[in-house]
């Protein structure tokens, strides 16, 4: 599938393998106006403004009122509004409901389709790889030259398939299996390769879930990680605002039919998981790949044999705060932030609304929606109603507490538990303690107040 | 972009495996416009500084033999996590030229390339071998030499390196890529006029904004 997809869009053969590669999509956000600036003052233009797609998630707040609380964001989510407007780009800004995190309304809008490139400056980007697209991060140096060309110097990355088998079982979903994988394989585990998950237990998944493993590549190391498309991709672009239809779509789903990977392909590297063998999974250190099982334990650095390794286990554990041999269902949590591209679709919102429905949160709980629409639909099912019964806060989508670009953070010595996608030394404020984990066991966290296997409140 | 050929300068050893860039430059400075006259303050801010701003001197680089670093020695993983560009950037605002690791993040890697900074890929063994010199005797200066693709350490032992062809191009000139691909124009209009045809769907109708 990498390598159909890789094909179609070689533009020029450079030096070193390197090929200069078409680029379908570029989605943009407030984070990346420099870029804009940097173009204007070179006296460039955007060559393809219909390929280019914005909206305002990293620095907007999500609470009530105002969508800024300083000049300098302001300012910037006013130049992304003023960049858009000059070069005639679709801009999802303040005000509009289809406004979200990146990673959510491109899927959402039907921007997000098997078969193409798509590339946006955020490591997340990988997200929509879950449809059978080529997508993956760039930095802001990339972003410029996407605007001014359309394209990417790339070398092709090399090959990695990640197949999980079976049934998942009771209060395990799609965030346990991705942590489970990066906790295998390693948080450099997937460097300069491009991830295909696949297997029964992925087949299996809903969109919402494939996005939130795809999303966590980076995780792994892996700029892109990708799924095939089948009728459950199928049916979730088909009628969605900016997806192909009438007779485009025929022609697209019968090409999207022939992009999953010939059953002789082969890849660089292969990894296989049982989803027997996942369970409901939290991490303990600043490394998403320090994950482990909610019935295990805290590990001790003393029982690791290479040094480096020991080093490093020992000082997350000293900035976490937590000593060898804790259970981890013993540790308590100061907050909880349900929400991040990773986990804030319709999906993890009714997952988290089960758990937390009848029962009281016991420490601040946020519930952040990836988008406007996906807040309105929960709204429309009475999610919101369920989680503010339950003393959980209902807020405005945006990235929120998983970045704390917007000052939406945690306390230095506050543990999260958080449904976001990095657990790294002060990623939700300088030093907070982070632990990973699906929505529904933030939400049993939110209820009891420390990380709780999901399983004994019945799921 | 400012070239680069060949550089000696004092290296800076950086054991710890998987250094995020969120630790490399936090969220908060994002923000930040690069010019501004504290971005070098921004590198490894919190780790490198208390909260009151005072300089902790358990951190490697507020160490005087190697406040003049502009060398990397990491470890495997180093860059890894968010793409944020200003990881460079504020390595770049210190000085720093090249970086040397057994494993880089991917992005990280690709923006190293982009600010005139050579990310370099040495084997484990080696990597480690020269952070323990670095370590063994602080403020030993390394050669990182693109021409010849070689890392000389500070006990005279060159280690050899790999990078694409296309990359040390673009360094060694200080090329403005941009302006390279504009060059590509005819090709990519030839490009997008097949695309048009046999990707026909892969354009988006047109929304109202």
């Amino acid at each position: 599938m990498f390598e159909k997809i890789w094909a179609r869009h070689v533009v020029a053969e450079g030096p070193g393998g390197h090929v200069l590669l078409y680029i379908d999509r570029h989605l943009l956000h407030e984070g990346t106006t420099a870029a804009f600036g940097r173009l204007a003052r070179r006296g460039r233009r955007v060559r393809r403004p219909d390929l280019s797609f914005a909206t305002a998630d990293h620095y907007l707040l999500t609470s009530p009122g105002p969508p800024t609380s300083d000049a300098e964001t302001r300012g910037m989510v006013e130049a992304l509004g003023r960049h858009t407007a000059d070069q005639r780009i679709l801009y999802f800004g303040v005000g509009d409901p289809r406004r979200g995190i990146v990673h959510i309304i491109g899927p959402e809008q039907g921007l997000t389709v098997p078969g193409i490139t798509l590339v946006c400056g955020d490591s997340h980007t990988a997200t929509h790889g879950a449809f059978g697209a080529l997508a993956f991060g760039i930095g802001s140096s990339e972003v410029e030259h996407v605007l001014a060309t359309q394209t990417l110097w790339q070398k092709k990355p090399l090959t990695m398939r990640i197949s999980v088998e079976g049934r998942l079982g009771p209060g395990v979903n799609a965030k346990d299996v991705i942590l489970a994988i990066i906790a295998k394989i390693g948080a450099g585990g997937g460097v300069r390769h491009a991830i295909e998950y696949a297997g029964s237990t992925i087949r299996g998944m809903s969109m919402d879930e494939r996005m939130t493993v795809c999303n966590m590549s980076i995780e792994a190391g892996a700029r892109a990680g990708m799924i095939a498309p089948d009728e459950t991709t199928f049916a979730y672009i088909e009628g969605r605002p900016l997806a192909p239809s009438g007779q485009a779509w025929q022609t697209a789903l019968a090409e999207w039919k022939a992009l999953p990977s010939d059953p002789g392909a082969v890849f660089d590297r292969e990894a296989q998981l049982a989803a027997s063998e996942i369970a409901p999974t939290v991490t303990w250190g600043t490394s998403p790949q320090d994950a482990l099982p909610i019935s295990a334990r805290v590990p001790d650095p003393a029982a690791v044999a290479d040094p480096g390794r020991r080093e490093s286990m020992a000082r997350a554990l000293a900035y976490m705060g937590l000593e060898p041999g804790t259970p981890l269902s013993d540790v308590t949590v100061n907050r909880v932030f349900i929400g991040s591209c990773t986990n804030s679709r319709l999906d993890d919102l009714r997952a988290a609304a089960r758990i937390a429905k009848g029962r009281r949160a016991v420490v601040p709980a946020w519930i952040v929606p990836g988008s406007g629409l996906i807040k309105r639909a929960a709204e429309a099912e009475g999610l919101d109603r369920v989680f503010m019964d339950a003393g959980f806060e209902w807020r405005e989508a945006g990235c929120s507490m998983c970045v704390g670009m917007n000052g939406e953070t945690a306390a230095a010595g506050e543990r999260v538990a958080s449904t976001s996608n990095r657990n790294f030394e002060g990623r939700q404020g300088k030093g907070a303690r982070t632990h990973l984990m699906s929505p529904a066991m933030a939400a049993a966290a939110a209820v009891t107040g420390k990380l709780t296997d999901v399983r004994t409140l019945g799921t | 972009m400012e070239p680069f050929t060949r550089v000696t300068a004092v290296a800076v050893p950086i054991d710890l495996p998987n250094i995020d860039t969120d630790r490399v430059i936090p969220a908060r400075f994002l923000r930040k416009d690069r010019s501004v006259p504290e971005y070098s303050s921004f590198l490894f801010h919190d780790v490198r500084f208390t909260a009151d701003g005072a300089e902790r001197p358990d951190f490697i680089l507020n160490q005087a033999p190697y406040r003049g670093a502009r060398i990397v020695v990491a470890a495997e993983n180093f860059g890894c996590g968010s793409s944020r560009e200003a990881a460079v950037w504020a390595l770049a605002a210190n000085g720093f030229r090249s970086v040397i690791a057994p494993s880089l993040g991917d992005i990280f890697h690709q923006n190293c390339f982009k600010n005139g900074v050579l990310p370099v890929i040495l084997p484990a063994e080696a990597a480690a071998g020269l952070r323990r010199q670095l370590h063994d005797r602080p403020g030993a200066t390394l050669t990182v030499d693109l021409e010849t693709q070689a890392v000389t350490a500070p006990d005279g032992a060159q280690h050899r390196f790999e990078v694409d062809a296309f990359r040390k191009e673009m360094l060694l000139t200080g090329r403005d890529e941009i302006g390279l691909t504009l060059g590509f124009e005819t090709k990519i209009v030839e490009f997008e006029a097949r695309h048009a045809r046999e990707m026909a769907w892969a354009v988006p109708p047109r929304a109202s904004t």
